[in-house]
């Protein structure tokens, strides 16, 4: 991914209480050098953790790293593109959704403009009080609509009382295509919710970065020749496997390389450098990821 | 100090007391008392100015739900299918068809210098077009060098052309969004639905923020629409208030011959409900007799011909799936309570009869923990609350601002696609608000619909539509409630019906200044009323003197 390609963005989204911020905070001590863009839309108060603030112009606050954060009130478009403009430029932007906002909407926006690409939708479900809400008179389909739009779901508060068994299995049927990740504090890896573990051109040495991380599996896979990029995104991205996120480059039959990314059921090809490393990096969960049977399906290819 | 003594054709003064009068005294911009020419005799020194004697003198018409934007969108090009009126009294003949429309685009386009910059229009309603869709090809025939965009009258349609695509990246296959139809070869066809659709247009196309913004020719031009209605005061229902806006708006309306007095709202937005409730103090404080400021305006759900007001069961007509929620539950709950601890008033967007049962549940809810008489919070638009709902407004002591002018404009399209026949005939239910004992106003939406007073009474008398079809005889109201509801009801929800409203001792010498009587001309003619101008603080503003 080159400075001029498309910027990333990741929309995030959850009824108010789930942990957004939490998570947005979360993310931001994870950057590790990753320029983050938070856009927040709910409130005039930051919601960002004031040891990670350094300064507040008018419309830009700078955050420790390089990160930066703005509200986009009622001008998604303009404030995205005001980000894009920055020197240096955002790695990333994280689009933080009011708590009745659909994100399947803001993705869609997000879809349309130039200059952009689409990462996902991830959705803050607080397994305490996740089902209450979607039985919830007024609230209960607005929550529902949320989740089923979410391409991960960030199963977020299983410390606390409550079954997060039960919330898992509820989710299953309510969001369907969504992948679920069980979370405490809205702590996941950055590299899982923004998908940007390499932050740049090269694939991770090794087995990637989350061989140490307790419940999370990785596998490398080799992209089977003369394979069209975007078939065998759809096995990457088919609920079968049960993939968290998978991302890579390999070549075109026709010739070129693509890069291939996938969020859950979500997936996406596009042109990458002609320099770009052949290889995919697979990310699930180790109790719910099938990767025999993933490898199966590509070598079949 | 002389006072000055109007003699009327005839003097309607709202109170019951005394309805009608033959002069009325004026002194220091104040109503020093409205009858025969002997009793305000009393008052001392006076000069008798003959200037009304063959006119009829009205309160000065309250608006209790309009935008100031409706001055600004006159900065673009009128493209709606009904004759309007511009704020230089210009009345802009309604387009009857899609030519029509291309047609006077294309004479803006010609007057324009840059040939790169683009051309907005507004008020398009593409469903009196006999069915066919508008597309970009329509509106290539405007041009193909500049950025063509039309808002649809309802605010919820964006249509471009070929060129506005190609600026936004957009002129490409493979567009897959829910609101961006595609045409057969697989390009959009120029029709963006919806604001996530339309957002990626609106900056090519001239429509930005600051048309959102209050800017200062806007709130000038609106001023000029509020005389040549009779208007005297003109709630700005929904602004974000930011401080440029305010100092400017502070500026304008206190030039000795701004004719209007604003009552502009700040809406809840980018701030924290606690940090909502400290601006609004604020603001009340900084008020000055032609602002006024402190109310908060919150959004609770959408619009029913958007389809994304929020319904109770069995929902929309047509089976699109039950709107969208502009506010969390707990937001609209904690604003309530902390309204009414500081003594601050509330109106609430309420389109759908979900969102208004949920406005009525805060409510109950936060007047238990912060007992307010008289809190004067308002549901707006509360279009389609049933009887019980009214009743349980009744017991909360709420206002209801109800959107007859609805049924004019849409109400075919809600007979027949949004909300079904029997609904349809009972939206805006004017009359039962009345009878049930609701404090009732009546609303333009302007610039959704055009302002107007005594037309949005004309649609509550005769809820009469597009078609013709009288959409609900029972919910039709009387000559005198509508007159009514456009003075006194319209002041009460703003909490000014001690300052304006009706003609009597002590009140500001507001005025409509009509050619005609409302009250013999006839329900059916209510609309057709002229007007002379306005009386606002006792200064004279006739409309034909308006300098453009």
């Amino acid at each position: 991914m080159t400075a001029a390609g498309p910027l990333p963005v990741t929309v995030v989204g959850g009824y108010l209480g789930a942990g957004k911020t939490t998570l947005v905070n979360s993310l931001l001590r994870q950057a590790n050098g990753r320029r983050l863009a938070i856009m927040v839309n709910e409130f005039g108060a930051l919601p960002i953790d004031a040891s990670l603030v350094e300064a507040a112009d008018d419309r830009i606050v700078s955050l420790v790293g390089g990160c930066v954060c703005c509200s986009y009130g009622e001008d998604l478009v303009s404030s995205l593109a005001m980000l894009r403009a920055l020197e240096p430029r955002p790695d990333h932007v994280l689009l933080e959704a009011s708590g009745v906002a659909f994100p399947g909407a803001i993705a869609g926006t997000v879809g349309l403009l130039q200059g952009f690409a689409l990462d996902g939708a991830v959705v803050l479900a607080d397994a305490e009080t996740v089902r209450g809400r979607a039985g919830d008179r007024y609230l209960g389909s607005t929550v529902r609509r949320q989740l089923s739009e979410a391409d991960l779901i960030l199963l977020n508060k299983c410390d606390l009382a409550g079954d997060p068994d039960a919330a898992e299995a509820w989710l299953g049927e309510t969001a369907p295509d969504a992948r679920v990740l069980r979370t405490t504090r809205a702590e996941a890896p950055i590299d899982i919710v923004l998908g940007a573990w390499t932050g740049r051109a090269a694939l991770p040495a090794g087995g990637g970065p989350f061989d140490h991380t307790a419940g999370y599996a990785t596998a490398a896979l080799d992209p089977p020749e003369r394979a069209e990029p975007e078939a065998l995104a759809r096995i990457l991205a088919d609920p079968a496997h049960g993939l968290l996120r998978a991302k890579g480059f390999m070549p075109r039959p026709g010739g070129g390389m693509a890069a291939i990314q996938t969020v859950g059921s979500r997936w996406a090809v596009s042109d990458a450098p002609s320099d770009a490393p052949s290889g995919l990096i697979c990310i699930g969960l180790e109790a719910g990821t099938d990767f025999a049977a993933l490898r199966r399906a590509v070598s079949d290819f | 100090m002389t006072a000055t003594i109007y003699p009327a054709a005839r003097i309607v003064t709202m109170n019951p007391a005394r309805p009608h009068a033959t002069h009325v005294a004026v002194r220091e911009g104040r109503i020093l008392g409205a009858g025969t020419l002997e009793e305000l005799a009393g008052w001392g020194d006076y000069r008798l100015d003959g200037r009304f004697a063959d006119k009829v003198l009205m309160p000065g018409l309250v608006e209790g739900h309009s935008h100031v934007m409706e001055g600004s969108l006159w900065a673009y090009v009128y493209c709606g299918f009904f004759d309007r009126m511009d704020p230089e009294g210009r009345v802009w003949a309604g387009l009857k068809s899609i030519d029509a429309v291309v047609e006077r685009l294309a004479e803006a386009a010609g007057a324009l210098e840059d040939p790169a910059s683009p051309l907005a229009g507004w008020s398009l309603d593409a469903i009196y077009y006999g069915g066919r869709r508008i597309n970009r090809h329509d509106l290539d025939r405007v041009s193909t060098e500049r950025a063509v965009g039309v808002l649809n009258a309802s605010g919820h349609i964006l249509n471009v052309n070929t060129r506005a695509l190609e600026l936004a990246g957009l002129l490409r296959t493979g567009v897959n969004h829910p609101g961006i139809p595609l045409g057969a070869d697989g390009l959009p066809t120029g029709e963006m639905k919806g604001p996530d659709a339309m957002a990626p247009l609106g900056v090519h196309t001239g429509f930005d923020r600051d048309l959102l913004a209050c800017d200062e020719p806007g709130l000038r031009r609106f001023a000029k629409l509020c005389v040549r209605t009779g208007v005297t005061t003109a709630a700005d229902l929904a602004n974000l208030l930011p401080e440029d806006a305010v100092e400017m708006m502070l500026r304008v309306t206190g030039e000795p011959d701004y004719p209007a007095r604003i009552v502009s709202l700040r809406r809840f937005y980018g701030l924290t409900p606690e940090e909502l409730i400290d601006r609004a103090l604020e603001l009340r404080g900084r008020s000055r007799d032609r602002l006024r400021l402190g109310i908060i305006k919150v959004v609770a759900d959408g619009s029913i011909q958007g389809f994304s007001a929020r319904l109770r069961w069995p929902g929309y007509y047509n089976g699109a799936p039950e709107g969208l929620w502009y506010v969390p539950p707990e937001h609209l709950l904690e604003i309530y309570e902390r309204a009414l601890a500081a003594g601050l008033g509330v109106h609430t967007h309420t389109n759908g009869d979900e969102a208004t049962e949920l406005a009525l549940d805060c409510m109950e809810s936060a007047l238990r923990k912060h007992p307010a008489p008289d809190h004067r919070f308002t549901l707006q638009h509360c279009q389609l609350a049933d009887a019980a709902q009214f009743r349980r407004i009744r017991a909360l002591g709420l206002c209801v601002n109800l959107f007859p002018n609805h049924h004019f404009y849409w109400g075919d399209q809600h007979y027949a696609v949004t909300v079904g026949p029997e609904r349809a005939e009972r939206m805006n239910a004017c009359a039962t608000a009345l009878r049930e004992g609701v404090p009732l106003a009546i609303h333009s939406d302007a610039p959704v619909t055009p302002l107007g007073p005594l037309f949005t009474a004309w649609c509550a008398v005769n809820r009469r539509t597009a078609s013709g079809r009288t959409l609900g005889e029972q919910e039709r109201i009387g000559v005198a409630d509508a007159l009514r509801t456009i003075t006194l009801g319209a002041a009460y929800t703003l909490g000014l019906d001690g300052e304006v409203g009706s003609i009597e001792t002590g009140k500001r010498a507001d005025f409509a200044v009509l050619e005609d009587d409302p009250e013999t001309i006839g329900g059916e003619r209510l609309k057709d009323v002229r007007v002379w101008g306005t009386v606002q603080g006792g200064r004279i503003f006739r409309a034909a003197d308006l300098q453009a």
